[in-house]
């Protein structure tokens, strides 16, 4: 039945699209769209572009003649000392640790996301059960309370607990928030009930019905969630800043502070190795999103059903 | 031996709604039964009943010899191919078929053999490694009811398993059930809201409406003696035309006109005719009519006409003539005429 | 039809267990303490609290800082959302109607998303700054003299510019996909029926894509309110002493700088109070949406 649809939209497309363009193109609409679109990919792009080749300057050049729009040259020199160049306090955080610590953050985050929130979502679509409402209210009262509102007393408990400068106390308190949950829900939801029934007529108790079935059939929207958590556990930095006084936990996101305080205060600050640190700090998640990039969107807009 | 015997069962939900109001019948081995109605009737919570996958609220359901009332799905012996298939979509062919009895720890030579031997049944063999979407509507159709065969089970549940079809593959696909459940020598229960499904399939068929019971029996007695008039307008297609008429025990009175008419019930009834056993009459002996519209079909004609306020539908062959001024006489043998209660709309025999 | 479920003792609980164990230590523990340390003036780390009802509530919001904070972050908020939302919608509608490179632009305008926001804010530092910030050469053609991080407002608009061109792509996406899921019968249709593609747009495109603005509206407010912290947190250098900050950057600056546990909790409790609000009206959107359909 789809592939007849898609023939007639397709021939209708086509024999509808036939006159028309002929007309647009040179009626200036077409143009107009590509106009709008280049100066919003210059205005997107430009910021980094210039924060990149910036990075590849010296910084006293920069200091003396602004930022660059060139090849400075000098660019294997900045990155290397960035990511090896053993600073802080203790001279003991490099690049690369703070690298390691992201990932550990960023996967960390998406996966137990994933993990809690699909069992979650399992109990209240799959189960009758006294509690089950209550339990999607108070889920659902998490989305009241972002941690930025309440970060004071959430440091407090973290450190009640002596969870500071613990990848636990990192990751665990921003995981388990509603979002996951909703969006396990939603897709639980929109699987056949039917085939809960042939599955359970085929013998399939609660847990065989999850691994064998509802596992498998989540993983676009797993990969799709990860994607996005991963993204949004990355980039996470109050709560890091916060967490973490030992530099040994720092993240590339968190690095950033410590960078902005290095440069406040001194002659001549290290534009070159601030810029060179921001560009870490994005290429991870930007490759991510440009890689699935079809899988982040569909992951992306199912978040507004 | 009886494989299924329905017990005076009742399913109400907790919101109050009555959907099946105490209904009992006997599936007989071998036996397929078709529970037909239109939709609501509770045909489906009946079947969905004895599948284990709704709670019985009252009443008793025993499967070949034991109440089955408490058991899970997959204690029950059972197999059900539903209306979307609900083929296990990450899962080949093959996994599709077999998940049910690795699931009942069935040694895995005996779970090939019985792929094996569905798949030829079924003609599948070929597709055993693709997956479900790639698969058409007829080929999962057939997957579907692999599945349900290789568990060997005691009854066949077909919760309308062809809808999603269409016309053509329908009526090949229907052709092939019955075949398939004769060669197994298996019970079977078929729900559908289609006549002609009913009609064509059923060893027996079990017409409900509102959560009950209206008519047991084969198809040619539901054809021939429907029980009630809510019987006689479903089965049949055309469906049978009522007609507002009084019995005087020698005539017949209907808009005016009168017919002899031998049956000893008197008074106001209503009166059921089929279409296609009515004939214009060459004379003006029968009932006189005028015609307002014609449906040409191919092979039969529909010829719709009005008798004084009423109207009706006769069913012929499209070679006869139709009178060209429109005015025609109907004729019927009295033998063909149902009569029914105006009020309770329950048959009348005498 | 009733949908099937299974019934099980404790499995369904078992479930939950990870998630309700986090929210309640990690959620609901915080909230209370917020709400309980609102009504008491204590003393920092060492707990001799004293009850004292609604009174930081009546500092917070009568201090004259906490006015110009709320106003400062109205007008950010606005600001952020409606520009963020008016510029997503004009580059998904031209690259909804391009046929040749959609996926290039695509690629290219969606970027920025994945940018964290303290990253977007040092690159905004930079690029505003006296010393290097071509955008200050820029505007100084005009006579204009920026001076991010020493004038109020001059800093106030740096953070609007950093903050909505994070937000600018993932309006794009989610209206990108909003224009795309309109069915092309519906586009044909209106076709046939109105000439003029302008008024094509608002007549039909628009409202039909009026879901995804409201929906977008909502996350645009919790993003300007929350989530530009980090953004915010770069652009005033870690010392905010003249500079315009939000209510939640105040909330941390007051708990954690000027140990004012009290005031702090206080206006964490209003910011609440306002989620609230603004969730209230997110689903009172939803439910209409449910009765459209």
């Amino acid at each position: 039945m789809a592939t007849t649809e898609l023939d007639q939209t397709g021939t209708t497309t086509a024999a509808r699209a036939k006159p028309a363009p002929s007309r647009k193109s040179f009626g200036g609409v077409r143009i107009y769209d590509h106009v709008v679109l280049w100066l919003g990919v210059f205005l997107m792009m430009g910021p980094l572009v210039v924060a990149f080749t910036t990075s590849s300057f010296d910084h006293v050049l920069i200091h003396r003649q602004g930022m660059q729009f060139g090849w400075g040259g000098q660019f294997a020199e900045t990155y290397s000392t960035v990511l090896n160049q053993q600073g802080g306090f203790t001279g003991e955080v490099t690049g690369w640790l703070m690298t390691k610590n992201s990932f550990i953050l960023g996967i960390g985050f998406a996966v137990g996301k994933i993990v809690i929130s699909m069992l979650a979502a399992y109990a209240i679509v799959y189960f009758r059960f006294p509690f089950a409402t209550a339990a999607f209210w108070i889920i659902f009262l998490t989305l009241l309370l972002p941690l930025e509102v309440r970060i004071l007393p959430s440091y407090e408990v973290v450190q009640q607990l002596g969870l500071v400068n613990t990848y636990t106390g990192l990751i665990v308190p921003l995981i388990a928030s509603a979002t996951g949950t909703f969006f396990f829900r939603q897709f639980f939801k929109s699987i056949p009930n039917e085939l809960l029934e042939a599955a359970r007529i085929d013998g399939a108790n609660a847990w065989r019905f999850l691994i064998d079935i509802l596992v498998p059939l989540s993983k676009t929207m797993m990969a799709a969630i990860f994607i996005i958590m991963f993204v949004v556990g990355w980039n996470q930095y109050l709560w890091p800043t916060l967490m973490t006084t030992d530099e040994t936990y720092f993240t590339l996101v968190r690095g950033i502070k410590q960078v902005m305080q290095s440069m406040i205060g001194a002659d001549i600050p290290k534009y070159n190795e601030a810029l060179a640190m921001a560009m870490l700090a994005m290429v991870p998640p930007v490759a991510i999103i440009l890689i699935f990039q079809r899988m982040f969107i569909k992951g992306l807009v199912e978040q507004e059903k | 031996m009886t494989t299924l015997r329905i017990k005076n069962v009742k399913k109400v939900y907790p919101n109050g709604a009555e959907a099946v109001k105490g209904v009992s019948v006997d599936v007989e081995d071998g036996e397929l039964v078709v529970f037909v109605g239109p939709s609501g009737c509770g045909k489906s919570t009946l079947l969905r009943m004895v599948a284990g996958l709704e709670s019985v609220t009252e009443g008793e359901i025993e499967l070949a010899g034991r109440v089955v009332n408490d058991l899970e799905p997959a204690d029950r012996n059972i197999a059900m191919v539903f209306q979307n298939y609900a083929l296990y979509p990450h899962m080949s062919v093959r996994k599709n078929l077999a998940y049910g009895l690795r699931n009942r720890k069935t040694p895995q030579n005996e779970i090939d053999a019985r792929v094996n031997e569905a798949a030829d049944l079924l003609q599948i063999a070929e597709f055993l490694d693709r997956k479900p979407s790639q698969l058409s509507g007829g080929q999962r159709q057939r997957v579907a009811m692999g599945r349900a065969i290789v568990r060997h089970p005691a009854i066949f549940l077909f919760d309308e398993p062809l809808s999603n079809l269409d016309a053509k593959l329908r009526n090949q696909m229907r052709l092939e059930i019955k075949k398939l459940q004769r060669r197994l020598e298996t019970a079977a229960i078929y729900v559908t809201h289609d006549q002609v499904e009913a009609m064509t399939l059923a060893d027996r068929i079990v017409v409900l409406n509102g959560g009950q019971i209206e008519q047991v029996g084969t198809p040619a007695e539901i054809y021939a003696n429907p029980a009630t008039t809510f019987v006689a307008s479903f089965i049949g297609a055309p469906p049978m035309n009522m007609l507002e008429a009084n019995v005087t025990g020698d005539a017949l009175e209907i808009e005016g006109q009168s017919l002899p008419f031998p049956r000893s019930h008197r008074g106001p009834v209503r009166m059921g005719l089929r279409p296609e056993r009515m004939q214009i009459n060459g004379s003006d002996a029968g009932l006189n009519a005028e015609i307002t519209v014609l449906e040409d079909l191919g092979a039969t004609r529909l010829i719709h006409a009005r008798l004084g306020n009423q109207e009706v539908v006769l069913s012929q062959d499209a070679d006869l003539p139709v009178p060209s001024d429109g005015k025609i006489s109907i004729a019927f043998r009295p033998d063909d005429v149902h009569l029914f209660d105006r009020d309770s709309g329950r048959r009348i025999d005498a | 039809m009733e949908k099937s479920q299974f019934q099980n003792p404790w499995f369904p609980y078992l479930l939950l267990l990870p998630q309700m164990g986090i929210i309640a230590v990690f959620f609901l523990w915080p909230a209370a303490e917020a709400i309980k340390s609102s009504f008491y003036l204590e003393d920092p780390f060492f707990g001799n609290a004293t009850f004292v009802g609604l009174d930081n509530y009546r500092d917070a919001l009568s201090a004259s800082d906490y006015k110009r904070t709320a106003w400062f972050t109205a007008i950010f908020t606005v600001l952020v959302s409606v520009l963020s939302l008016a510029l997503g919608l004009m580059l998904a509608v031209s690259a909804d109607r391009v046929l040749r490179g959609q996926s290039t632009y695509k690629t290219l305008l969606m970027w920025v998303y994945a940018i964290a926001p303290p990253v977007a804010g040092l690159i905004g530092v930079m690029l505003f700054d006296q010393h290097i910030g071509p955008l200050v050469d820029f505007v100084a053609i005009f006579g204009w003299e920026m001076r991010v991080g020493v004038n109020y407002w001059d800093t106030g608009l740096a953070m609007i510019i950093v903050s909505t061109w994070k937000q600018v792509p993932y309006c794009f996406i989610f209206f990108l996909s909003g224009l795309q899921s309109i069915p092309t019968s519906v586009k044909e249709a209106a076709k046939v029926d109105c000439r003029s593609e302008t008024r094509r747009f608002w007549s039909i495109t628009f409202p039909l894509l009026a879901p995804t603005t409201f929906f977008l509206m909502i996350l645009n407010i919790t993003y300007a309110m929350f989530e530009t912290f980090g953004t915010i947190d770069l652009i005033v250098k870690d010392q905010p002493g003249n500079s315009p900050v939000t209510l939640v950057y105040k909330v941390y600056r007051d708990g954690f700088r000027g140990n004012d546990l009290g005031g702090s909790s206080a206006q964490s409790v209003i910011l609440m109070i306002i989620v609230l609000l603004l969730t209230i009206v997110q689903f009172r959107l939803i439910e209409k949406r449910v009765h459209y359909n």
